[in-house]
């Protein structure tokens, strides 16, 4: 007994901590830790206790100015009627889709006409969208050519220029992520449901849909997510003053135009506090369903 | 496979394809029309511009100074790239081949800037930023760029990493090799194909990153589509072609790293990296 005690205490320090899976190379873990806790935790820490400090009256003047003013108020409405149904329209063309290119065997180009907008970004689309869909562009030219419509409509500088932004982006974006989801499910466990007879929409409802609601809820929130903090088209394309007033660009305002940083750092902290009561309750809904493996064998 | 015959799932079928086939056309129609108005003389209500002309790229990079917001661009994103390596690959390293208490709240750490959206936690930072006296600089603008660079090489040099045997160092620690030759010529050259895709992937990021740099730059360190936002905002000062121009020399500039990063990745691979890998 005397002689363990005594060999435990003679370990040293060091080779405890390795035991435990700390020695010199977990120690490289260090600067890029230290990097994103200085440039991304801590800010978003001050930007905290930041708000709380406004530049007069009580500790949280900020939010009541923020939350009686209807419009400040306002633009989480405004920025929530953009980004769910864009959202929600984006999710469920991305999963029949993802369903059918799964099964195509030269995915690559069409994934890689996908990627572009990702790539280019907002505000490259945005410029794009403006000559697209303008009254003399070539989206209004096509559906007077058809006749569908026989004066243009107007799609840029409201909310359906914003719409489509948004689209562009963000389907694109939802559908990889939905088709790297459906492709990780193993094809046998479809070949088993049709075997024992399940036609192609019980296949569907029974058997992929359960496997598929984590990477679903998943790609929901990020999808969402995205889509609230819409900046750049909502000025470009949208009508800034007006029903695009989202709340990034109320955020901005404070901050940068009145040079009111306190008031900037609240209205961050309500978008990102409205962001994540939207991904808690999706993901608090996902519990709900089925969890389990996704692959055939031995699962 | 498994494909039903039927009529209904034939007409299904149809309807996917087609709704595929008009966000592409919808999609090659919004890229054209930039491309194309960049080279109009004049297009005003018809199908196709009145002329063909190259001359709004020489008023264009006259105009916005583009030598100078191209050479900024690229000095900030070489900047990014190589400190994002440096700081990635050895966080990646000791991640991908240690096991410790909190190592799930690192990830986590890591995790988070890739899904919060830049503009929630930019405002915070670039207010930060400004009050120490870096707002408008040159490493100001590297330093927001870092948020989203390092945590994206982390997670995709993580499972890069785990697939390399720690046998194969093991035996070179048994021959004698010392740690920077271990590293120098056993796990870079192993490594090498993943980073280099992590790094060119970083690198179109950080050029198309338009939300954390706007936030943060100044006049002169204004990147490539920071200056396309503020033309276009603009609008109407100048020609429209010229501004489409600029936009086409944006794409130009972003789509060439991204046609040879897709030689190493997947386009899937681009978005599903972000996700937790456990």
């Amino acid at each position: 007994m005397t002689d363990v005690a005594a060999a435990r205490s003679d370990r040293s320090v060091g080779k405890r901590l390795a035991a435990r899976g700390f020695d010199g190379t977990t120690l490289l873990v260090l600067p890029g830790l230290v990097a994103i806790i200085a440039l991304f935790i801590y800010p978003f820490l001050f930007g905290l206790y930041d708000s709380l400090r406004p530049k007069a009256g009580e500790w949280y003047a900020n939010y009541a100015a923020f939350f009686s003013d209807p419009f400040q108020r306002d633009t989480i409405w405004a920025t929530l009627l953009l980004a769910l149904p864009a959202t929600i329209v984006n999710l469920a063309f991305a999963v029949p889709i993802a369903f059918r290119v799964r099964l195509m065997r030269r995915q690559k180009l069409l994934t890689t006409i996908l990627v572009l907008p990702i790539t280019l970004g907002t505000v490259l689309v945005a410029d794009g969208l403006l000559n697209f869909l303008g009254p003399r562009g070539w989206f209004n030219r096509v559906l007077m050519l058809i006749d569908v419509i026989h004066t243009p409509l107007r799609l840029t500088n409201n909310y359906w220029g914003v719409f489509a932004s948004l689209v562009i982006t963000g389907f694109p974006f939802a559908f990889l992520l939905t088709l790297s989801y459906v492709s990780g499910i193993d094809p046998a466990i479809e070949q088993a449901a049709a075997t024992l007879g399940a036609r192609a929409r019980q296949r569907f409802t029974h058997i992929f849909m359960p496997l598929l609601v984590p990477g679903l809820a998943v790609t929901f929130c990020l999808s969402f997510v995205q889509a609230f903090a819409v900046f750049p088209s909502a000025i470009l394309l949208g009508a800034p003053a007006g029903p695009t007033r989202v709340i990034s660009i109320a955020a901005y305002h404070a901050a940068f135009e009145l040079y009111d940083h306190s008031l900037g750092a609240a209205i961050a902290m309500i978008m990102a506090a409205v962001q994540l009561i939207v991904v808690v309750a999706v993901l608090g809904a996902r519990a709900l369903f089925y969890r389990g493996s996704a692959s055939g064998t031995k699962g | 496979m498994i494909r039903d015959q039927g009529i209904g799932s034939r007409l299904w079928r149809f309807a996917i394809w087609a709704i595929v086939g008009l966000f592409v056309l919808n999609l090659v129609g919004v890229i054209a029309s930039v491309i194309v108005d960049s080279f109009a003389t004049r297009w005003l209500g018809t199908w196709l511009p009145a002329g063909w002309t190259v001359s709004w790229y020489a008023d264009a990079w006259s105009q916005f100074q583009l030598g100078d917001v191209v050479q900024v661009t690229f000095e900030i994103a070489f900047c990014v790239v190589v400190i994002s390596a440096l700081l990635g690959v050895t966080t990646a390293y000791a991640l991908a081949r240690r096991d410790f208490a909190g190592k799930r709240l690192v990830i986590l750490i890591f995790l988070l800037p890739l899904l919060v959206p830049p503009l929630t936690y930019g405002i915070p930072l670039a207010t930060l930023l400004y009050q120490i006296g870096l707002g408008s600089t040159f490493w100001g603008v590297v330093l927001v760029n870092l948020v989203p660079s390092v945590p994206f090489v982390v997670l995709v040099m993580i499972p890069f990493i785990e697939q390399i045997d720690p046998r194969i160092e093991a035996a070179a620690r048994v021959f004698g090799a010392r740690t920077p030759s271990l590293f120098g010529r056993i796990l870079l050259p192993l490594l090498i194909p993943g980073i280099l895709s992590a790094l060119l992937l970083v690198l179109v990021r950080t050029l198309a990153m338009f939300e954390l740099t706007f936030l943060v730059s100044g006049p002169s360190t204004q990147t490539l589509v920071v200056a396309l936002y503020y033309s276009v905002f603009a609008s109407g000062v100048r020609a429209a072609q010229s501004i489409d121009a600029m936009a086409v020399v944006y794409m130009v500039t972003t789509l060439i790293w991204l046609v040879l990063a897709l030689q190493f990745v997947s386009p899937t691979q681009i978005v599903a990296r972000a996700r937790p890998q456990n």
